[in-house]
């Protein structure tokens, strides 16, 4: 991985995976129910959470997809039921011509290595007792990917000073490291196997503004040098505007809007896409005093009973009758723009 | 406004087997009542371990506090009894942890974790609880509040498990909360929400903050000071407005250059700081951030810059800190 040796100056232009591009991966109608039970003993199921009700989209081969939305709205789970790690209650994700949910444990096997995940919570995914170093090469091990152990041991330093820490850090602890140093053994880790699908969950979050600009300028690298395809979940929107090709917004298990990421911080439709990018702060404390933050008023709603009509009606300032009464399709309004709101 | 808390040259090192993790190497500062300041400066640079210090909260072993004194309200906080220490923590000084799970016990329902701080710290009774628990995850922007309670941490969603915590720590009227990356999980409707709320908080109450924060941009909106770390050390500290238009140190300099802003046109490449962190196992005589630096000169190997006063309430600890200005200058 000779990332340094990549020419640092980019044209402005990014990259794009041309339209015609096989499309690597398809989620169509996807749903995860998780029930709500009660009772200590014999428990029942008295509600669902709708924690994803009915979403789809495609990511082309080399494509980076931009996910985000409200905390809590489904992202993770979205990012789990394609890793199988949970079991959808409706909908297919096809990938690379594999329908994931109907893979036998043996068919899914080459795709462990194929699909990484850098996990949204670093601490609870790095395993306590194991040092840093074996975290990183257990999956080469355990996948083929780098036979001999001191090629292991290698690529293992090689990684952490990807990651920008030094490979003395092989020998620590998780617990014996910062929340940010934790975040880039995940990454790391999900690098080591050379996949060619990473789900990015709040990757680059706990990083500090530096280390992220070199981490994203990593990731951005290697997508060039292998055409990566990653399906990116942030909350940060200047960084998903940094990186993304094109972005999702989702709302309360609903994608409510999708386009190319310039058009959609150009031209933001959704009234929920763009109180969002309102209240993004900017590192300017006189730009920032000065500007009136939009609050998203209102209850937020509950994903067991999600309000009729569109999702978004109760705390939308655009609201009239009807948006009470039918849900919204999801529509083409532009060429690769898609919004699911009626008033626009 | 009065000093409610002081910190005086505070060392905290881990010892292993790699050597001693001079973590946080001599840092001060004070904090007013009411007044909100923010940690900024790079990953590993030793920001949660020195909030963590002033909880007394590090592992020992391997962690020590080795030299440098905490005054809390008047008091030493390194004299009191460990008994003294639980009624500090929680009642006047509330943590929010950096993760959420390191703090909230996976077997027990997010109901029995607030209500359980709840009675044992102002003495109210389960019922007076819950009800506290039901409003205050609703101030925190949680669907449900009341459905919450009987949930577990695993049922939550990353930014759910961090407004728990920030239910946590607003939950007993605290006099400082020490935030550490409260609001990463978060959307920024939410994140907005949350911090208003705290900001409030200080408003009204005279309750103070400490911010540990990578979002510059929140940073430029709440804090009312800014001090910038470096290798275990405060290396730059001043009003938001010093650090973001008037930067004398070049690591603050370069921090500010990274980030990618949304009012700006898109960059075709984010400019990182080049270089690796030092380590703080091998830390020398000379600035720890020479290696890196566009300013060093040869004094900077030789001796560690203190901080020094450049204008009223704005200090670096740069010997250049000068060339810095009309560096700036010139570019501008
Ligand atoms: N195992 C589970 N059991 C019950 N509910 C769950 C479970 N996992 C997730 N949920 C619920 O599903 C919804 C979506 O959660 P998810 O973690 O996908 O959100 P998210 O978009 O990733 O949010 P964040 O930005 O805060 O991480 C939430 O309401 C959450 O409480
Ligand atoms: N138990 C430990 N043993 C050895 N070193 C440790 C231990 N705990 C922390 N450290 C080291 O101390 C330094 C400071 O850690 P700290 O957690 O304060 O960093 P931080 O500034 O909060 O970083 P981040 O922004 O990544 O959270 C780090 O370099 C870390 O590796
Ligand atoms: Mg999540
Ligand atoms: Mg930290």
């Amino acid at each position: 991985m000779s990332v340094d040796s990549l020419p640092r100056e980019k044209l402005m232009e990014r990259s794009r995976p041309d339209q015609e591009k096989e499309i690597l991966i398809k989620v169509s109608g996807l749903k995860m129910y998780f029930p709500v039970t009660e009772g200590a003993f014999i428990t029942r199921t008295v509600a669902h959470v709708k924690a994803i009700d009915g979403i789809s989209f495609d990511i082309k081969r080399g494509e980076t997809l931009g996910l985000v939305g409200e905390s809590g709205c489904g992202k993770t789970t979205t990012g789990r039921c394609i890793l199988q790690l949970e079991k959808p209650t409706a909908g297919e994700i096809i990938y690379d011509n594999l329908d994931l949910g109907k893979l036998s444990k043996e068919e899914w096997r080459p795709l462990r290595q194929r699909i990484q995940v850098i996990f949204q919570d670093p601490y609870s995914s790095l395993n306590p007792r194991m040092k840093i170093g074996d975290i990183i090469s257990e999956p080469m091990y355990v996948h083929n990917v780098e036979e001999d152990g001191p090629a292991r041991v290698k690529r293992v330093r090689e990684l952490l000073s990807l990651c920008g820490l030094s490979p003395k850090f092989a020998d620590r602890y998780p617990h014996e490291m910062s929340g940010g140093q934790r975040q880039r053994v995940g990454i790391a880790r999900a690098l080591a196997v050379r996949p060619e699908f990473i789900i990015c969950d709040e990757a680059v979050s706990a990083l500090d503004v530096s280390i992220q600009a070199q981490v994203i300028n990593l990731l951005e690298d290697l997508r060039d040098e292998f055409n990566l395809t990653y399906l990116f979940i942030s909350h940060d929107l200047s960084v998903i505007r940094h990186l993304c090709h094109r972005v999702a917004v989702m709302y309360l298990g609903k994608i409510v809007e999708l386009a190319d990421c310039d058009e959609l911080y150009d031209n933001p439709l959704h009234p929920y896409t763009r109180a969002l990018l309102s209240a993004v702060p900017i590192p300017d404390p006189t730009i920032e005093k000065q500007r009136a933050h939009q609050i998203v008023k209102g209850e937020i709603p509950s994903p067991i009973n999600p309000p009729s009509g569109c999702v978004f009606h109760p705390r939308c300032t655009r609201a009239v009758d009807r948006c009470s009464q039918g849900i919204p399709e999801f529509r083409e309004v532009k060429p690769d723009h898609w919004v699911a709101c009626t008033e626009v | 406004m009065s000093k409610l808390l002081e910190i005086d040259n505070l060392h905290t090192q881990f010892f292993t087997s790699a050597g001693t993790v001079r973590a946080v190497d001599g840092i001060s500062y004070d904090v007013e009542e009411g007044e909100t300041v923010a940690i900024v400066g790079e990953s590993g640079c030793g920001k949660s371990v020195s909030a963590l210090s002033i909880l007394r909260l590090i592992p020992n072993p391997p962690g020590r506090i080795v030299q440098g004194s905490i005054s809390f309200m008047g008091k030493d906080l390194a004299t009191l009894s460990d008994e003294e220490m639980r009624k500090v923590r929680g009642r006047e000084i509330a943590m929010v942890f950096q993760e959420p799970m390191t703090s909230l016990n996976p077997v027990l329902t997010i109901g029995l974790q607030i209500t359980e701080t709840l009675q044992q710290h102002l003495g109210i009774d389960r019922e007076e609880a819950d009800k506290r628990a039901i409003d205050l995850l609703g101030k925190v922007g949680m669907s449900d509040p009341e459905r919450r309670l009987k949930q577990y941490p695993h049922h939550l969603s990353g930014g759910m498990r961090q407004r728990v915590m920030i239910a946590l720590a607003l939950s007993c009227e605290p006099k400082l909360i020490i935030a550490d990356e409260p609001t990463t999980a978060l959307d920024v409707t939410i994140q907005a929400q949350i911090l208003e709320l705290m900001k409030n908080l200080t408003r009204e109450l005279g309750v103070a903050l400490i911010i540990i924060t990578h979002n510059l941009g929140v940073v430029a909106r709440y804090a009312d000071r800014v001090n910038v770390m470096y290798a275990g050390k405060i290396i730059e500290s001043g009003t938001a407005e010093d650090i973001y238009h008037r930067p004398r140190h070049p690591y603050t300099l370069a921090l500010l250059k990274s980030v990618p802003r949304m009012d700006q046109p898109r960059k075709a490449k984010l400019d990182p700081v080049d270089g690796q962190p030092p380590d703080l196992t091998k830390l020398d005589d000379g600035c720890s951030f020479r290696p890196r630096c566009g300013f060093a000169i040869d004094k900077c190997n030789a001796s560690i810059p203190n901080l020094e006063s450049v204008s009223d309430g704005h200090i670096s600890a740069c010997f250049e800190k000068d060339k810095l200005t009309q560096a700036l200058e010139a570019s501008s």
